[in-house]
């Protein structure tokens, strides 16, 4: 658990980055610290890993006062993304990933057999451990950014904006990605980023902080987007918050219609699209009951003719249908709280 | 000049290919290679330690690179009388005011290198753990080779050149058959003199590319990218 105890940044000049901050960042799971431009988040992420120390109060790591360590004993313990990734031009891709295997004086072959591990589980293919990272598209360079940070499995992971300079669909990737690894890992995540939409679908919990480094709101984000603190929190929030939260509305309750009272075309038990009466086909939205969220229900819904979403288990095959009578009961549900 | 005499006598050549004189071919191209190749060697020692200085602290390298470029203007010739004074008619009048004009190309290149090693990539050495040492020697200068050894080749082609200005001090390598040739009114050792000084920055041009291919692989893996 990282702690931050009333911690500010004030620098010579005056400016203050960080202002009296507290909160806890619990083992094992996401905080993300959202924030317009100089509200202070990659500041007091640095002040973590002693990239920048406080002013005033502490930050604890497990109950210890991070400045009574070391910087690079503490670095070497704590696993950290950058931006543009921040790779070793000079050093291949498998020599890149073990740097920190290297730094703690591991076996040479130990620690190359470790990377090779850890760029298959970020989705790398191993051919590419020998290239340099000139050689990689944005994408696989921030896949190798994550594979290095967690090379000497490190409890805790600082993620600094680690997403935002690839194009939209690559980013979409890397964040699913970064959710099936934290399934598997539970590391304890630290993840700044300028996007509250990356912060509600990475985030545990998401600290929002205004300019001047003061911590507006801290909560998971269905309670962020059901109830921001106060306008600053609303605005950031953006438009439209109401759609946004019903992404973490469970679906398991919906009810289902046989589908057979509708004009849907099932082959093999798939859905092959709903039946216009002039015969033409219109390809149906499905989502999966109890993974999909009631925002992808509606999307579902709101593709189709006849407004209903197609429900589908895992493998793809039809469990029923929800008709818009029903999607209207559960989104009336969400509005009553 | 005769009119009946070649431009270019072989048996010149051969004759004064490796006799006993201080100044055969082969005692003048090794005089030579020493004269250039001191200064650029330990132009990069001095630099190396004076440039890290300068990206310590910013505020030495205007005036450091100042100095250095007052000194590159000098003209050689006038050092060389100057130190001929002090140091006498020996090679090391030659190779101290060439040590100056080598720091004074490599220092800003060992300072334009070190700026060259993108922040991101600086940020992320300090953030995996490495000390300010080993960051310096396994990070740092790594990716700063390109940039110093680029200065490195302008060193070496201009000290071989330069070297042979020594040729007025008698200290000249390959030079000195400027001189022997013009007052003698006898073209061959010029000619000579010319080709293997040309030769030999090609040379050292060449194994400096080498080098260059050894030290950064992956510099080629950018230009194919």
């Amino acid at each position: 658990m990282i702690t931050f105890e009333s911690v500010t940044k004030r620098y010579a000049d005056g400016t203050v980055a960080v202002d009296g901050l507290s909160l806890e960042a619990p083992t094992g799971e996401i905080t993300v610290f959202v924030g317009p431009s100089g509200c202070g988040k990659t500041t007091s992420l640095r002040m973590i890993n002693r990239m920048i120390d406080p002013t005033e109060g502490r930050i604890l790591l497990d109950g210890t006062d991070v400045t009574t360590i070391d910087p690079p004993t503490l670095r070497r313990g704590i696993g950290y993304v950058i931006q543009q990734a921040g790779l070793f031009p000079h050093r291949k891709i498998v020599d890149n990933v073990a740097t920190v295997p290297f730094l703690l004086g591991w076996d040479k072959r130990k620690a190359k057999d470790r990377a090779m591990e850890l760029l298959e589980r970020v989705g790398l293919d191993p051919k590419l451990a020998q290239r340099y990272p000139f050689q990689l598209s944005g994408g696989q360079q921030q896949r190798v950014g994550v594979a290095r940070a967690l090379a000497a499995d490190p409890p805790v992971l600082l993620m600094d904006e680690p997403f935002s300079a690839v194009d939209p669909i690559v980013r979409t990737s890397l964040q699913d990605e970064l959710i099936r690894l934290q399934s598997e890992l539970q590391k304890t995540i630290v993840f700044v980023t300028h996007d509250i939409d990356e912060a509600i679908k990475l985030g545990d919990r998401v600290a929002v902080l205004r300019v001047g480094g003061k911590l507006a709101q801290l909560a998971d984000p269905r309670t962020l987007l059901s109830e921001p603190a106060d306008d600053f929190v609303r605005d950031f929030l953006g438009r439209d918050r109401g759609i946004r939260r019903l992404q973490f509305v469970a679906t398991d309750g919906l009810e289902l219609s046989d589908p057979a009272d509708t004009s849907l075309d099932v082959q093999d038990g798939r859905p092959v699209g709903w039946r216009r009466d002039s015969g033409e086909l219109e390809p149906a939205g499905t989502f999966v009951p109890g993974r999909d969220s009631l925002r992808s229900a509606l999307d579902a819904a709101l593709l189709s003719p006849s407004g209903a979403a197609v429900a589908v288990d895992a493998d793809g095959k039809v469990l029923g249908v929800v008709s818009r009578q029903a999607l209207d009961k559960a989104l009336s549900e969400v509005a009553d709280g | 000049m005769d009119d009946g005499q070649p431009l270019f006598r072989w048996s010149w050549v051969v004759s004064n290919w490796d006799n006993d004189s201080p100044n055969s071919i082969v005692n003048l191209l090794q005089a030579h290679i020493v004269m250039s190749a001191v200064p650029v060697i330990v132009g990069l020692l001095v630099s190396l330690p004076l440039g890290l200085l300068c990206v310590r602290w910013r505020w030495l390298y205007q005036p450091v690179s100042g100095l250095m470029n007052a000194v590159y203007a000098l003209p050689s010739l006038a050092l060389f009388m100057i130190l001929l004074a002090v140091t006498g008619a020996e090679p090391v009048t030659v190779i101290i005011p060439l040590t100056f004009y080598a720091m004074a190309v490599l220092i800003p290149a060992v300072v334009d290198g070190l700026a060259s090693v993108p922040e991101h990539v600086r940020q992320s050495a300090v953030a995996m753990g490495f000390t300010p040492l080993r960051r310096l020697v396994q990070v740092e200068l790594p990716i700063a080779v390109p940039v110093v050894l680029a200065g490195m080749r302008v060193v070496a082609v201009s000290s071989i050149s330069l070297v042979s200005v020594g040729a007025l001090i008698g200290q000249g390598g390959l030079g000195n058959f400027f001189t022997d040739a013009y007052q003698r009114d006898f073209y061959t050792p010029a000619i000579a003199g010319i080709v293997l000084i040309v030769l030999l920055a090609l040379v050292a041009d060449g194994a400096l590319v080498l080098l260059q291919r050894l030290l950064t692989p992956w510099m080629r893996a950018r230009r194919s990218a």
